[in-house]
């Protein structure tokens, strides 16, 4: 046996960790897995209901596998503008940004939530950043490689992490915390429940009104239990979240983002500021402009599928005799009512419109390049 | 009629030279919400434990196999435009289909319900 071997070993035998609200998900009968190093719930009650529920009412996902980081000290927003192309110094108190981290090729390392704090959260943290759960460690150590020392990074994994997402959301949400009611999306404050210092964002992950809620993880159990005792509120896993996200036209990071792939393919310009494409100064920045000026070699697209087979990630897609690109996430999709995916496709085949084929089992299916989202946002964007 | 279980989750019901096939009530609860089932062509022949059909969660791609060697010689039509027949009624309506068996002999090494309830139970 070789010592790759052994390594490769320990690292399936490393155990996953806990939820703060483990015991709580496995009470209300979720199926749990192993994801990002964690045992979460896959689903309750099934995948299709949970994803209908939220649709209509609102459900509760615990996302406290994702890494909640708080940034402070001189300098921080110039640090943070060599780590992330967003506009961090014009990022007001409160605002929230989606962005992410870029490594010196122009390739994706993460995709993520930033925000401005205010009002003295985190113990007077400037920045606040979520990242993807599975990714976290290697952010964090990208992180402090790359920011002065004057900059003080703290890993908040005393922090849990709910999100809150439906048509019934704001309903919901104000009936424990009336001032949420005037949050619009991107829009973050620091509210107090019973005691319980609330960060709350209002976005989320699934294309509908919701919030995102912070908060220490000893109060998560009384905040879930305060939640889902409401009518309009049921828990929904990890399951139906994905097939949520996909039918929003989100990308998952580490299938349809990856570090092999980049922003402006990934069809993600709008992150990248003006200024910060003019001036630069970001890890990432030449590809972005190469990518601007002779656009990408392939593209994140949408693809519609004909029939009731889904087609899924790694399933390749054909023009004529040609691949031309490849299926990184899809599946069934409930509010659709049929099959969706999405992809990456060379640029010529990228439009919208464009018929393609989806090899599945040997089988070709017959594709077309839709526009995203495949269920139109519904975010609340004004007061 | 007699009806044998499998240890990947399939019942078979024989009568005669014929076995109807399906996956266990407990198989489908496992698998979650069934969005399509991928049948065999009909005068297929398979061998013991060859891929026979697909189903496809919301989640996921699931292989069935044959259980015993034999030829299709039909398949639960209804399963296209109501694959969750298999979520609502997998032992019954829920069927994927019907062989002509090839070697009786197979059937013998198969769980009856009772021992495939304790199977079920160890899991």
């Amino acid at each position: 046996m070789s010592g790759n071997d052994d390594i490769a070993h320990l690292e399936e035998e490393l155990p996953l960790q806990d939820l703060p609200l483990d015991g709580w998900h496995r009470a209300r009968g979720a199926r749990m897995v192993g994801f990002a190093g964690y045992h979460m719930p896959i689903q309750y009650e099934g995948i299709m209901a949970e994803h209908a529920w939220t649709r209509e009412h609102a459900g509760l996902f615990d996302v406290s596998h994702m890494g909640q980081i708080g940034f402070s000290g001189e300098g921080v927003d110039d640090a943070l503008e060599i780590l992330l192309p967003s506009d961090i110094k014009g990022l007001k108190p409160f605002r929230q940004r989606y962005s992410m981290l870029l490594d010196e090729e122009g390739g994706i390392l993460d995709d993520l939530m930033v925000s401005r704090l205010g009002d003295g959260a985190f113990d007077g943290a400037d920045i606040y950043m979520v990242v993807n759960g599975a990714t976290k460690y290697d952010d964090i150590g990208w992180m402090i490689e790359h920011l002065p020392d004057e900059v003080v990074m703290n890993h908040m994994d005393e922090q849990a992490l709910l999100a809150l997402q439906g048509p019934e959301a704001g309903e919901a949400m104000a009936t424990l915390v009336p001032e949420t009611a005037d949050l619009i999306f991107m829009q973050s404050g620091l509210f107090t429940w019973r005691g319980v210092p609330l960060w709350i964002s209002r976005s989320g992950y699934t294309g509908e009104d919701g919030f995102e809620i912070s908060l220490p993880a000893a109060d998560v159990t009384l905040l879930a239990d305060a939640l889902c005792a409401l009518p309009q509120v049921k828990p929904i896993g990890l399951g139906a979240r994905d097939s949520l996200r996909l039918e929003a036209g989100l990308p998952l990071y580490g299938h349809d983002l990856t570090p092999a792939v980049s922003t402006i393919g990934a069809d993600l310009g709008f992150a990248i500021h003006k200024r910060r494409r003019e001036e630069g100064g970001f890890i990432g920045h030449a590809r972005v402009m190469k990518e601007l000026a002779d656009g990408p070699g392939s593209k994140r697209v949408g693809l519609r599928i004909e029939g009731r087979l889904p087609a899924r990630e790694g399933a390749t897609i054909h023009a004529g005799g040609a691949q031309v690109g490849e299926v990184t996430s899809g599946g069934f999709a409930p509010t659709v009512g049929a099959p969706i995916a999405m992809g990456w496709v060379s640029l010529p085949h990228s439009a919208i419109g464009t018929a393609l084929e989806i090899e599945v089992r040997g089988k070709r299916i017959a594709a077309e390049v839709a526009p995203m989202p495949f269920v139109p946002h519904r975010y609340r964007r004004k007061a | 009629m007699s009806r044998y279980f499998t240890d990947e989750h399939e019942w078979i019901d024989v009568e005669g030279e014929i076995a109807t096939v399906g996956i266990t009530d407990y198989a489908q609860e496992q698998l979650g919400d069934i969005v399509f089932v991928e049948l065999p062509a009909e005068g297929t022949t398979f061998e013991k434990g060859d891929d026979a059909a697909v189903v496809e969660s919301v989640k996921a791609a699931s292989d069935v196999y044959a259980p015993i060697s034999g030829e299709v010689v039909e398949t639960n039509s209804a399963l296209e435009d109501e694959p969750a027949l298999v979520n609502s009624d997998a032992e019954e309506d829920g069927w994927f289909f019907k062989l002509r068996v090839t070697d009786a002999s197979e059937l013998e090494g198969l769980m009856n319900e009772a021992a495939y309830k304790k199977f079920v139970a160890s899991l």
